[in-house]
């Protein structure tokens, strides 16, 4: 198997609760992404999704949480080794990420232009001149109509979509080899939505990046993406590709998340028309419960699933995992039914 | 843009003129709210009441007209900037305020670039050193100087720095009898300012202080610092270009609020150094019970204010983009 | 406040600051409440030698008529306190009954009572103050008078903001379908819910009434048969340069009894509203 582009062992981040003690928000997360590829990270809020991407950024807020371990490997160099000095070179230059909020994610005071060409001029020795001359062609090459004009503007001129586009030349302003975008278009309109989206996806094959998707849209995902990770309370409880996962989910979790989505095409592939809220919440994750965390919601839970927390196992096809006691067969969602 | 701008002040001053006309409203009754007419206040003030001389003055200055009538002639001479005379220094009020405008405006000047200068400083260093011993002597500091009595710093200041160390003097704005001309003036001038200056800025420098302080720490968990790092800004440079321009402006904010308290600190102030301010004359109308000049500060003063928030709008257009010249869209945080 | 009252008081409880300033405070409460006992003479009787200085046969010294500073310190408590309280009481209904009419029926009542407001807001208070005190004639009353007048304007705005927002939640509005009348909407399902903001900035507006009238009766413009810190101060700058404690004294007197009601004001406002905790 040749070498990934980013890969990730192990990754285990820690928050603290009000009661002094310390929980993991990330919970022993595996991934790797390839270049040219967009895998999506799902899950409910509060899963988890937001601070994988944090901890491989190493941007988890302080002193509210602290790395607990693990690698992220990207390049033959484990970006949790590296110092400040040297974490900070890669961020922005072989990592980039954008957030939910276009309408708070850029500095309200400064002109978008001279935002994006920050970013350059963070990590290049070039003239003045030339990052602007670059930001500029940035502007231009994440479709902003107009862009000499809309480079001196300041964030409040631009409506939503403009602003998430001037995050992704932000983003992309020293060609990074890997993008995590944090549910990039939920704040968006629907059809802005598949703008940025099919701008982010043109990009990606023009420069050669992996993309991290983390959203909580499964149309997204269906549409966008190749490869779908899901997490629960921290973990990760399955892996698989876009088409497997869609024609058949193996975790009782995915099963539900892809019962909630009301679009019509997406339903599942065994003919279940019903959309179904997720009975329950996400257990708060400073008291989880003993074994696995969604038993409390499971629809097919059995005694030994609040015993026996389940591993990471692969499942039928090469690369695809799980991590369900009762997932035993492809087919597994038919069981109980 | 300066055109937009100008217009932009003379709106916001046009804004300010209602306010301005209650003032003059509220100044014409508060006189009459004083015990006798004015007409026995100006006599006694100039130590003759006979009852002829009572019916002399009232018709002098049209006492004895009806209230609609004073009203009318009292708004005629305001607009003209008469706000009567003072019996008690032999003057017109407006001659003595205008002579004494400049000190004032110098003090509060001075005391406000300190104030805002190191409640800004102070306030970033204790949101940088947040949870440490430095950020934790700041906001003690910051807390202790919140309570404590303008009147009572700048008499402790006196006691430390002048009468004992001897370095500034006790009170006044320069050396009297000195001719030193020119350069050595201003700089008699600044000696003689440090104390008084300082005594005004040390409140405001603690509100400003905490200000700053909360508004950093707010402003450093906001999305777009985030998206600072995330571009591998050093940190030094997050703050310096992202968190503190933003965080500055609820301190400028303030700032504009605080003009008119700090007005009245100037009277304190300068009645506790002998600044020869709008304030020490207010100090001193009060002893000579000289109603018309202190009416006609609190107008000047009122004036002052309207005037000051103004520029001081204008000030934070220049700073945040967000507020449009044309039309009157605040921050809305 | 959807917390349990228990809880509020446990933070409150556990926050040092509070603690000590409530210590502080009761400190000067008590002295307050005993001063009559402990110099039943009176503040201005003259009991000694001129110019004492403190920790000789008087604790805190004399000044330059002989008259014991500690009887002063503990007079004055009682003046500082009531004026305090009293001012900020009249604050309180004034803000609360102008920014919740202002609030809750909007449109014109509100913008003529706002006007007002900014009216009172752009006046330099202290020298509002000065005036108005100057031309009533200093007395306890007509300082009183003077500081709530001059300072109710920011609570009503505080007051106002906070009646619009709750005007707006779902369980107002039907009310307001139901019919209920205006006075009792404001009084029963309105004013509850802004308590806990006006509770503290009240207790913060204590000692800004406080210090306001230390500042009037440092001027002179305290009511003469009283004694109170701020007049001590102003009487004691004539003998700066001999007597120090003169001066310094009552104003350590004036920070901490400040210090002590700001630090009670902000573990309030930890304790009723913690999201506000970082500020």
């Amino acid at each position: 198997m040749p070498q990934s582009l980013l890969r990730v062992r192990g990754l285990r981040t820690e928050f603290r609760s009000p009661r002094g003690s310390w929980f993991p928000v990330v919970n022993g997360v595996d991934l790797r992404l390839e270049a040219g590829e967009t895998l999506a990270v799902v899950g409910e809020s509060g899963c988890g999704k937001s601070m994988l991407a944090y901890s491989i950024m190493r941007l988890v807020p302080r002193p509210l949480g602290r790395p607990a371990g693990g690698e992220v490997l990207l390049g033959g160099r484990d970006l949790l080794q590296l110092s400040e000095r040297e974490m900070r070179a890669v961020r922005g230059r072989d990592v980039s990420m954008i957030f939910q909020e276009p309408m708070t994610s850029l500095n309200p005071l400064m002109p978008v232009g001279e935002q994006v060409s920050e970013s350059i001029r963070e990590h290049e020795s070039c003239t003045s001149g030339e990052a602007a001359r670059r930001a500029l062609e940035l502007l231009d090459l994440v479709g902003i109509p107009e862009p000499a004009k809309r480079f001196g503007q300041y964030p409040h001129h631009l409506s939503g979509g403009m602003r998430q586009r001037v995050m992704i030349a932000i983003a992309l302003a020293c060609r990074p080899k890997v993008l995590i975008a944090d549910e990039p278009t939920t704040a968006l309109d629907v059809t802005i939505q598949a703008q940025v989206l099919a701008l982010l996806d043109r990009l990606k094959r023009e420069m050669g990046m992996g993309i991290i998707l983390i959203t909580h849209d499964l149309g997204v995902v269906a549409e966008w993406a190749q490869r779908v990770m899901v997490m629960y309370a921290g973990r990760k409880v399955e892996e698989a590709s876009a088409e497997e996962f869609f024609g058949g989910p193996a975790h009782p979790y995915s099963r539900a998340l892809l019962a909630s989505v009301p679009s019509p095409e997406l339903v599942l592939a065994d003919g279940d028309h019903e959309l179904t809220e997720i009975a329950g919440t996400v257990p708060p994750l400073d008291r989880l419960p003993q074994g696995c965390a969604f038993a409390g919601r499971c629809p097919r839970v059995q005694d030994r699933c609040g015993e026996e927390q389940p591993v990471l196992r692969p499942f039928g096809s090469e690369g695809r995992m799980v991590a369900c006691l009762r997932a035993d067969s492809p087919r597994a969602g038919e069981i109980g039914r | 843009m300066w055109q937009a701008r100008l217009s932009y002040l003379l709106r916001r001053f046009a804004h300010g003129l209602p306010i301005v006309l209650a003032i003059v409203v509220v100044n014409f009754f508060l006189v009459r709210l004083a015990p006798g007419d004015a007409a026995t206040v100006l006599a006694g003030e100039a130590g003759a009441a006979t009852a002829q001389y009572m019916e002399q003055i009232r018709a002098q200055f049209g006492l004895d007209q009806p209230l609609y009538v004073q009203f009318l002639s009292y708004m005629k001479n305001i607009l003209v900037f008469d706000m009567g005379y003072s019996f008690r220094h032999g003057r017109t009020v407006a001659s003595l305020i205008f002579e004494r405008l400049w000190a004032t405006l110098l003090l509060m000047g001075t005391a406000m670039a300190i104030s805002t200068g190191i409640g800004v400083l102070l306030g970033a260093l204790a949101a940088r050193y947040d949870r440490k011993p430095l950020g934790f002597a700041i906001v003690l500091f910051a807390i202790v100087s919140y309570a404590t009595p303008l009147f009572w710093v700048g008499l402790m200041l006196i006691i430390v720095f002048a009468l004992n160390l001897g370095w500034f003097p006790t009170s006044g704005i320069a050396t009297i009898g000195a001719d030193t001309g020119g350069l050595g003036h201003v700089l008699d001038v600044a000696h003689h300012l440090v104390l008084p200056a300082l005594t005004l800025s040390f409140f405001y420098m603690a509100l400003y202080t905490r200000l700053m302080r909360a508004s950093m720490l707010e402003t450093l968990r906001m999305d777009f610092v985030t998206t600072a790092r995330a571009k591998g800004v050093a940190e030094g440079r997050v703050v310096r270009r992202h968190v503190l321009r933003n965080a500055i402006l609820p301190v400028l904010t303030m700032a504009g609020v605080q003009v008119s308290g700090m007005l009245g600190g100037s009277v304190i102030v300068e009645s506790v150094f002998g600044w020869p301010g709008l304030g020490l004359l207010a100090f001193e109308s009060l002893a000579a019970r000289d109603l018309n000049l202190l009416l006609g500060i609190f107008f000047l003063s009122s004036l002052l204010v309207v005037a000051t928030n103004a520029l001081i709008d204008l000030a934070y257009t220049l700073v945040d983009p967000r507020i449009e010249l044309a039309g009157r869209s605040k921050r809305n945080d | 406040m959807t917390d349990g009252s228990a809880r509020v008081w446990w933070r409150f409880l556990r926050n040092p600051g509070a603690m000590l300033g409530a210590l502080i405070l009761a400190g000067v409460v008590a002295l307050a409440a005993a001063a009559p006992l402990l110099y039943p003479e009176g503040p201005f009787e003259m009991v000694g030698r001129p110019y004492a200085p403190p920790l000789s046969e008087f604790l805190l010294g004399t000044d330059m008529l002989g008259r014991d500073i500690a009887a002063g310190i503990a007079h004055g408590a009682r003046i500082s306190l009531l004026v305090g309280c009293v001012a900020t009481l009249v604050i309180v209904l004034l803000g609360t009954l102008i920014g919740s009419l202002a609030g809750y029926f909007g449109g014109r009542v509100d913008s003529v009572l706002m006007r007002v407001t900014e009216f009172f807001q752009t006046v330099p208070s202290f020298i509002g103050a000065i005036v108005l005190v100057a031309i009533l004639q200093p007395s306890l009353a007509s300082v009183i008078g003077a500081i709530a007048i001059v300072s109710w304007a920011p609570l009503a705005r505080l007051v106002r903001g906070e009646v619009i927002s709750v005007r707006n939640r779902e369980y107002v509005q039907s009310c307001v379908a139901l019919g209920m009348g205006d006075a009792r909407i404001i009084l029963v399902q309105i004013l509850p819910n802004v308590i806990s903001t006006v509770v503290v900035a009240a207790s913060l507006m204590v000692a800004t009434a406080i210090l306001f009238e230390s500042g009037l009766s440092f001027l002179g413009l305290g009511d003469p048969n009283i004694m109170t810190w701020g007049f001590m101060i102003g009487a004691g700058r004539a003998a700066m340069r001999t007597a120090w404690w003169m001066v310094t004294i009552p104003g350590i007197a004036i920070l901490l009894t400040v210090l002590a009601i700001n630090l009670v004001g902000d573990g309030l406002n930890e304790a009723l509203n913690p999201r506000l905790k970082q500020l």
